[in-house]
């Protein structure tokens, strides 16, 4: 944790607690994510690792059934008191999901939709923002011929890249990435890693994978997680190389999990 | 002798397979043949009234037995206008149930809710017409027909609508009872179409920001329009062709006027109260030719609406 210092945090979750309903997803959660940098949250499949992500931006309340107590502090603003407004957070922190989600509509359109809600430009401001955030997410060039045609016909990766385009399109501080190159080919996949090293240059990324060698490759910092609880935080490389905690070890050496 | 039986039972099962193509092809092919069968009577049973009338049976009102002189204009505009009326109503309030059942609503709510725009549907037209004569169109005369005399009839071009006396039962009664039946249709088709819509995709949208209104609006409606559309076109063939309660409150005038607080009359009310007492052969033929029109109105209908759907594909990008 002492290594953490000496970066600017963007992100506290202090003393989080989670409910589906009577279910207790979420213990006790403590953790620090540093500005522009990128963080991966590690574990088996339903440790919370989705649950922990999908709180900053307060997905979970449009479920009457869930529930989430105490503070995630983003530049200093809790954002679980219920006194934001969910529509302009959510503008702020970008979110990609395991599967493409295409809107249906031009690809043009999906960019542009986002933006049209926060902001008035002009036509040309327009195809100018679009175009960036096309650049920004790798996808222009193969994109820039067909901006008329429907997102659907894209393949998985651009459609995924579409996705992070969009997100990036209405200009967020947070990117919180939800397994996003689980359900594309190696090639696509490496693709994306590319980007993310990218993007961290002007995004706070967070990011939830199963893989833990694309943890390891991407992430600087690395949160595991067990049972809802966070087992151990701090550097990927001593996270990946010395861990603390035993149990840490067990699942990154594949004993467990 | 094992290898001859298995070839004898691959042969049977080759035989079965065949047959069961076969069968399946009949009944497909038993609906075009019967709607052939059905356009083909319905032409042959109107040739007496074609060959009387002509082209002018769809552009003179007249509908008078006596002096056998038949147009289609009264029965036509009754049924055309009935059921916009229906739709103007039925497709917003539709729109709202579904919207609030699939998005806002509270999980302990939803399956009563549900349940009861079920039962709505399951209610005879009798009941309905019933309501609306009795009930219904007593109270339109008394409160909402005289405000619509009093504050539309004086308007420019739209006053036209809205001229006579608040009698109750006349066009407009006519198609908001309509609208009132075909909301279950159309409600419960759009619930079920916004459903299927994968929540990783409304919460994408929720994800750039937008209010609920704007995911409805923008992503759950475009995904969802094959569907939308299917259950108003559900809810439009059903107000077009509905007998029953709308002969009880359109007020089976064969007068022509424009007016929607007018008595006038649909195709099917027309149907309905004449056929039994039609004398003559032009006389009964000209009630089939009516018949045969509001086949071709349904026919155009689809047909927009396949068009409709096109147009909208269209503006959502190419396909590759």
């Amino acid at each position: 944790m002492e290594a953490l210092k000496s970066f600017n945090p963007k992100i506290e979750v202090r003393n989080l607690n989670f409910y589906y309903g009577k279910f207790h997803a979420l213990r006790s959660i403590n953790l620090t994510m540093p500005e522009k940098k990128v963080t991966a949250f590690i574990g088996p499949s339903g440790c919370g690792k989705s649950t922990l992500l999908r709180t900053m931006n307060c997905m979970y309340a449009l479920y009457p059934k869930q529930r989430a107590v105490g503070e995630i502090i983003i530049d200093g603003e809790n954002i679980l008191d219920g006194r934001h407004d969910l529509n302009s957070l959510r503008a702020k922190i970008g979110m990609v999901f395991q599967k493409p989600t295409p809107f249906p509509m031009s690809i043009y359109d999906n960019i542009a939709f986002g933006i049209k809600l926060h902001e008035r430009l002009s036509r040309g401001d327009m195809d100018d923002r679009v175009e960036w955030a096309l650049k920004k997410a790798a996808l222009w060039d193969e994109v820039k011929d067909k901006l008329k045609q429907s997102g659907d016909s894209l393949s998985g990766g651009q459609q995924q890249r579409l996705c992070i385009a969009r997100g990036i399109a209405v200009k967020p501080e947070v990117l919180l990435l939800d397994e996003p190159a689980s359900a594309l080919d190696p090639i696509s996949t490496a693709r994306i890693e590319e980007l993310i090293t990218e993007l961290k240059e002007d995004y706070t990324i967070v990011i939830v994978t199963h893989n833990m060698q694309q943890a390891a490759r991407v992430s600087d910092f690395t949160a595991y997680l067990y049972l809802g609880e966070l087992i151990e935080f701090g550097e990927t490389t001593s996270i990946f190389t010395t861990p603390k905690q035993k149990a840490t070890e067990d699942y990154i050496t594949g004993r467990f999990g | 002798m094992t290898t001859l039986k298995s070839g004898s039972r691959e042969k049977l099962q080759a035989f079965l397979d065949l047959a069961f193509k076969l069968v399946t092809r009949f009944f497909a092919f038993s609906v075009l043949a019967l709607l052939a069968g059905i356009i083909v009577e319905l032409f042959v049973g109107a040739m007496p009234a074609i060959h009387a009338f002509g082209w002018k049976f769809f552009v003179t009102t007249d509908w008078d037995p006596v002096n056998v002189k038949f147009g289609s204009v009264i029965q036509v505009y009754g049924t055309l206008v009935t059921s916009l009326i229906a739709l103007l109503i039925g497709i917003p309030v539709s729109f709202g149930i579904a919207l609030y059942l699939t998005e806002l609503s509270p999980t302990w709510l939803k399956r009563p809710l549900g349940i009861a725009i079920e039962l709505l549907a399951g209610i005879p037209s009798i009941i309905y017409g019933m309501w609306g004569l009795f009930i219904f169109a007593p109270h339109l005369a008394d409160h909402f027909q005289p405000w619509l005399i009093d504050h539309l009839g004086p308007l420019p071009v739209i006053g036209a609508l809205f001229q006579g006396a608040p009698m109750g039962i006349g066009m407009l009664t006519a198609g908001i009872i309509l609208g009132i039946m075909i909301i279950p249709f159309i409600a419960s088709v759009m619930r079920d179409v916004f459903e299927i819509v994968p929540p990783t995709l409304k919460e994408s949208a929720y994800a750039v920001g937008c209010t609920t209104w704007e995911v409805v609006w923008n992503v759950v409606l475009p995904y969802t329009k094959i569907g939308v559309v299917g259950g108003v076109m559900l809810g439009l063939g059903r107000a077009l062709g509905e007998t029953m309660a709308v002969t009880f409150v359109i007020g089976n005038a064969q007068n022509f006027s424009i007016s929607l607080l007018d008595p006038g009359s649909s195709i099917a009310s027309t149907l309905a109260n004449e056929f039994n007492e039609a004398f003559g052969k032009v006389y009964t033929a000209s009630l089939i030719e009516l018949g045969l029109i509001m086949f071709v109105i349904t026919f155009i209908v689809l047909a927009l609406s396949k068009i409709l759907l096109f147009q909208l594909g269209k503006r959502e990008g190419e396909k590759t």
